[in-house]
């Protein structure tokens, strides 16, 4: 088990393998569909981000509202897929890491590649059990998309594993082989 | 006849939601316990452990089993001698927006595909409607999540075709969920009746319970075969290998024309969530 922080730094980036398994701890950004819409609409328009991106972690994930006492509801990774095509523009501001669930596409994997960015797989379908890795949970952007809202989480022995690591090693490849 | 009361009913959607969404269903845990003990993938057993430990947080915290907590689906099964007293089409969309705001589950749905604006209730669901014989409502709920529901498929087969075809279509189906949908998955397999119909039927074989085969022989063999082809194609528990693709394969059928053979696939994740109740 290898424990990473952000800021995730190139050098600690370059050093993770596909199928290692990692406890990450800090701060980590949700977005989804709607977020990265809106994100790549303003890098369109030649807007800057709200967000800094450099060195930081993108999680796929949209939680469910808080219980009183909880820092957070269910909080599972979604289909990466889906941001495929938002994600080059993403990385090329130096974001460092990103967390969902599947596979990627190959346009992705050449933007991780060139940037050294790491793309971890999280546990899908166990949002409960991650949410006890969760510290806090703060809706900081686009906070009319509710659930869909970019939230800020800080977050203590996540439970990931690299899933397409910075030369572009992929676990769907190597993972299936092994019986 | 019997006389049901509208906020009677209202109460029981709110009811079935919350369990649906904190309380695995029993037949799913109990096929992930059977998969554990049959799995020899190492990385795939410790998943399966994850998931099930999963359910048992959920359960006992009140925490929804996923975060994608749905587009509630209800189908109602109404005797002929029912009489509902109010408005059992507000009772339901009530139902399921009081369940989600006290369940703080979350609200996924949006009022319009294209402008995409969030309800914030959860709201509308979705229900199916039918009647049958005798004085009591049925009300199954399910709440199914969209990684999975993305990835369902629907072909319009020749009549000439046979199980073969359906076969090769549910496992085209199964290895473009792969990883995406949350495998091990459940399969709701409809045949037959019309291009509308028979997705219905995929959705009605997903209520039913994993270990409830089909009535009729051919079709019992069917959904072996599937699940046997199914668990051969080493996609595994996330898509990480493993002998564990699926939990289980439903299929339900109908008559259909001369000239088809509808297939529908709907594929369901490995927190297939529902609850049901007669009133």
């Amino acid at each position: 088990m290898i424990n990473i922080t952000t800021p995730l730094t190139e050098d600690v980036r370059k050093k993770l393998k596909a199928g290692e398994e990692v406890l990450l701890t800090g701060t980590i950004l949700t977005a989804r569909d709607a977020a990265h819409k809106r994100l790549c609409e303003l890098l369109k328009k030649g807007k800057p981000l709200p967000l800094n991106l450099k060195d930081a972690v993108i999680y796929y994930c949209g939680p469910t509202p808080a219980r009183p006492g909880r820092a957070i509801g269910s909080c599972g990774p979604t289909t990466s897929s889906r941001m495929d095509s938002f994600t080059p523009q993403l990385i090329d501001l130096g974001l460092a890491g990103m967390i969902g669930k599947g596979g990627r596409s190959s346009e992705v994997v050449d933007a991780m590649k060139k940037r050294k960015c790491v793309y971890f797989l999280a546990t899908g379908g166990v949002g409960a059990l991650l949410s006890t890795k969760v510290r806090s949970c703060k809706a900081v952007l686009f906070n009319d998309l509710g659930p869909e809202a970019v939230h800020k989480l800080e977050v203590k022995d996540f439970p990931l594993l690299v899933g397409i690591d910075t030369k572009g090693h992929n676990i769907y490849e190597s993972g299936r082989k092994k019986k | 006849m019997r006389e049901i009361d509208a906020r009677k009913i209202r109460e029981a959607v709110t009811e079935l939601c919350l369990k649906a969404n904190f309380e695995l269903r029993k037949d799913v845990l109990k096929a992930l316990k059977a998969a554990l003990s049959k799995e020899t993938n190492a990385r795939a057993k410790n998943i399966i452990k994850v998931v099930i430990e999963n359910a048992k947080l959920a359960k006992r915290k009140r925490l929804a089993i996923c975060q994608d907590t749905g587009l509630v689906s209800i189908s109602l099964e109404m005797g002929n001698e029912v009489m509902i007293k109010g408005d059992l089409e507000d009772a339901l969309h009530k139902g399921v927006e009081d369940a989600y705001r006290k369940g703080y589950l979350r609200k996924s749905i949006v009022s319009d595909p294209l402008v995409r604006k969030n309800t914030n209730t959860n709201t509308p669901c979705i229900f199916t409607f039918n009647l049958v014989k005798g004085d009591r409502l049925k009300i199954a709920v399910s709440p199914k999540g969209f990684g999975s529901e993305n990835k369902s498929a629907i072909k319009m087969l020749k009549p000439t075709a046979g199980e073969k075809e359906i076969i090769d279509f549910v496992l085209e189906a199964v290895k473009k969920a792969g990883a995406d949908a949350c495998p091990p998955f459940v399969l709701g397999v409809g045949i037959g009746g019309t291009f509308d119909y028979a997705a219905g039927l995929s959705k009605k074989a997903l209520l039913r319970p994993i270990e409830a085969k089909s009535t009729k022989k051919h079709f019992r063999k069917l959904e072996t075969d599937i699940l046997k082809a199914v668990n051969a194609l080493n996609i595994g528990p996330m898509g990480l290998g493993g002998k564990t693709t699926a939990l289980g394969v439903n299929v339900e059928e109908f008559p259909t024309h001369i000239a088809g053979l509808p297939v529908a696939v709907s594929v369901s994740c490995h927190a297939t969530r529902g609850a049901e109740k007669i009133i």
